[in-house]
């Protein structure tokens, strides 16, 4: 029973995404701008490019899936649809998990996919795709669900993006740090092994804690 | 189901924003009984089925539901339906109906409870005040719930959904059902009992 309910919602999210647009077209276009400006803000030093790269597109990612995160809970507090899942078989903070995963679907994992290809702009060596790809796969899954809480914190707020950003950043930095140390570890001679153990262990950690206090903080919204 | 569900409620009282709602608020309501819940704005009717609902927390006070299912609570065998209406504007009626349906726990698709066949597949965007307003009620039907919690149900109904309203409120009761509506006009139901909120501030 449950099991369906879970199911079914994020059938519902995925669909709601596909039909009126999830903030997916505008975070691909926040990424794209980045990776066009940079070379022109810093200039025509390859090398230098290449060097930051892999920092610039983390960024990128983080600020783009950041900007999508105060709509993730907006829509279903207003029209009513959270009292309706919070009177249904499936526990509150399941229903918060099954949205951030919904929203990791949507949203961060495509661009986490599209990312790496785009870091090409910044000059980056192609041998370098394969770890970015799996630092950021990894480290979007975070992003979504830290996210969680701040979309959560600002449900009832009509303009919360400047507050999520706020509350959630610091939340982000393990997140950037180990997922830029596994992608530049590369370059160099150290293995990115240890940094990407580190970030897998986030990863599990933000999938495990997020849900309670997302259910918490919308919890008291609805009383 | 041997024993008749039964719903008591002894000295609740509800706070919202420090203010004193309602205190002091009892009755009980079995099986088959439908209770009106009448009162000027402000007075706590809405406040009363949320709280019924889970959805608010009574600051004092007791709610017994008796003879329902022992593992589940009240607010997963009561269906609310609230002045907002849960609709998703982007899907369809139908797509909408699923929805809650699978997330409920059943397979039905009721849509022919609120006559909404014909629209099956317009985008509940399209649809006319009333016509969401038969959309939210036909959740009624998605799962089977022995309470209902219904909040001004009859707001931009035409008669004739009125009247239908009236039949499916009248076929939960006679099933052994019990319903809380929160209502201005006169709803109609000679059996319903009254509690009128302005008493209980």
């Amino acid at each position: 029973m449950m099991r369906g309910a879970a199911l079914a919602l994020i059938k519902r999210d995925v669909l709601l995404a596909r039909k009126q647009g999830g903030g997916l077209g505008a975070a691909l276009g926040f990424i794209l701008a980045v990776m066009v400006l940079v070379p022109l803000a810093i200039g025509p030093d390859q090398i230098l490019l290449q060097r930051i790269a892999p920092g610039m597109m983390w960024l990128a990612l983080l600020l783009a899936v950041l900007l999508t995160s105060d709509r993730m809970f907006q829509q279903d507090f207003e029209d009513g649809s959270l009292d309706v899942m919070a009177m249904g078989h499936l526990p509150f903070e399941l229903v918060t998990l099954v949205k951030a995963l919904a929203h990791w679907l949507t949203i961060s994992l495509p661009l986490a996919l599209i990312t790496p290809p785009l870091g090409l702009l910044l000059n980056i060596d192609l041998s370098q795709l394969p770890i970015l790809w799996a630092t950021m796969i990894l480290g979007s899954l975070a992003l979504s669900m830290l996210a969680s809480i701040g979309g959560a914190v600002t449900a009832g707020l009509r303009r919360g993006g400047l507050l999520v950003s706020l509350l959630i950043l610091p939340l982000y930095v393990p997140v950037l740090i180990f997922g830029v140390a596994a992608a530049t570890a590369s370059l160099g001679a150290t293995s990115s092994t240890p940094a990407l153990i580190v970030l897998s262990a986030i990863t599990l950690m933000s999938v495990v804690v997020t849900p309670w206090a997302s259910a918490t903080a919308l919890k008291a919204y609805l009383r | 189901m041997a024993l008749l569900l039964r719903l008591k409620v002894e000295n609740l009282a509800c706070e919202r924003g420090g203010r004193l709602v309602f205190s002091n608020l009892n009755f009980i309501l079995n099986a088959g009984e439908m209770l009106e819940l009448r009162g000027a704005n402000g007075s706590g009717k809405s406040s009363l089925l949320r709280l019924l609902a889970g959805l608010n927390a009574a600051s004092a006070g007791s709610i017994n539901f008796e003879n329902g299912s022992p593992d589940l609570s009240l607010a997963e065998q009561a269906h609310y339906i609230g002045h907002a209406d849960a609709n998703k504007t982007a899907l369809t009626v139908s797509e909408n109906l699923k929805f809650w349906t699978a997330f409920l726990g059943e397979n039905k698709t009721p849509l022919d409870a609120f006559n909404l066949g014909a629209l099956a597949d317009d985008q509940a965007l399209l649809l006319s005040a009333g016509q969401r307003r038969r959309l939210a009620l036909s959740r009624l039907h998605c799962v089977q719930r022995p309470v209902w919690l219904l909040d001004e149900p009859d707001v931009g109904l035409d008669s004739k959904s009125r009247m239908i309203l009236q039949n499916h409120i009248a076929r939960h009761l006679d099933e052994g059902g019990m319903a809380l509506v929160a209502t201005h006009a006169e709803f109609g139901f000679k059996a319903a009992k009254t509690l009128n909120m302005d008493d209980r501030q």
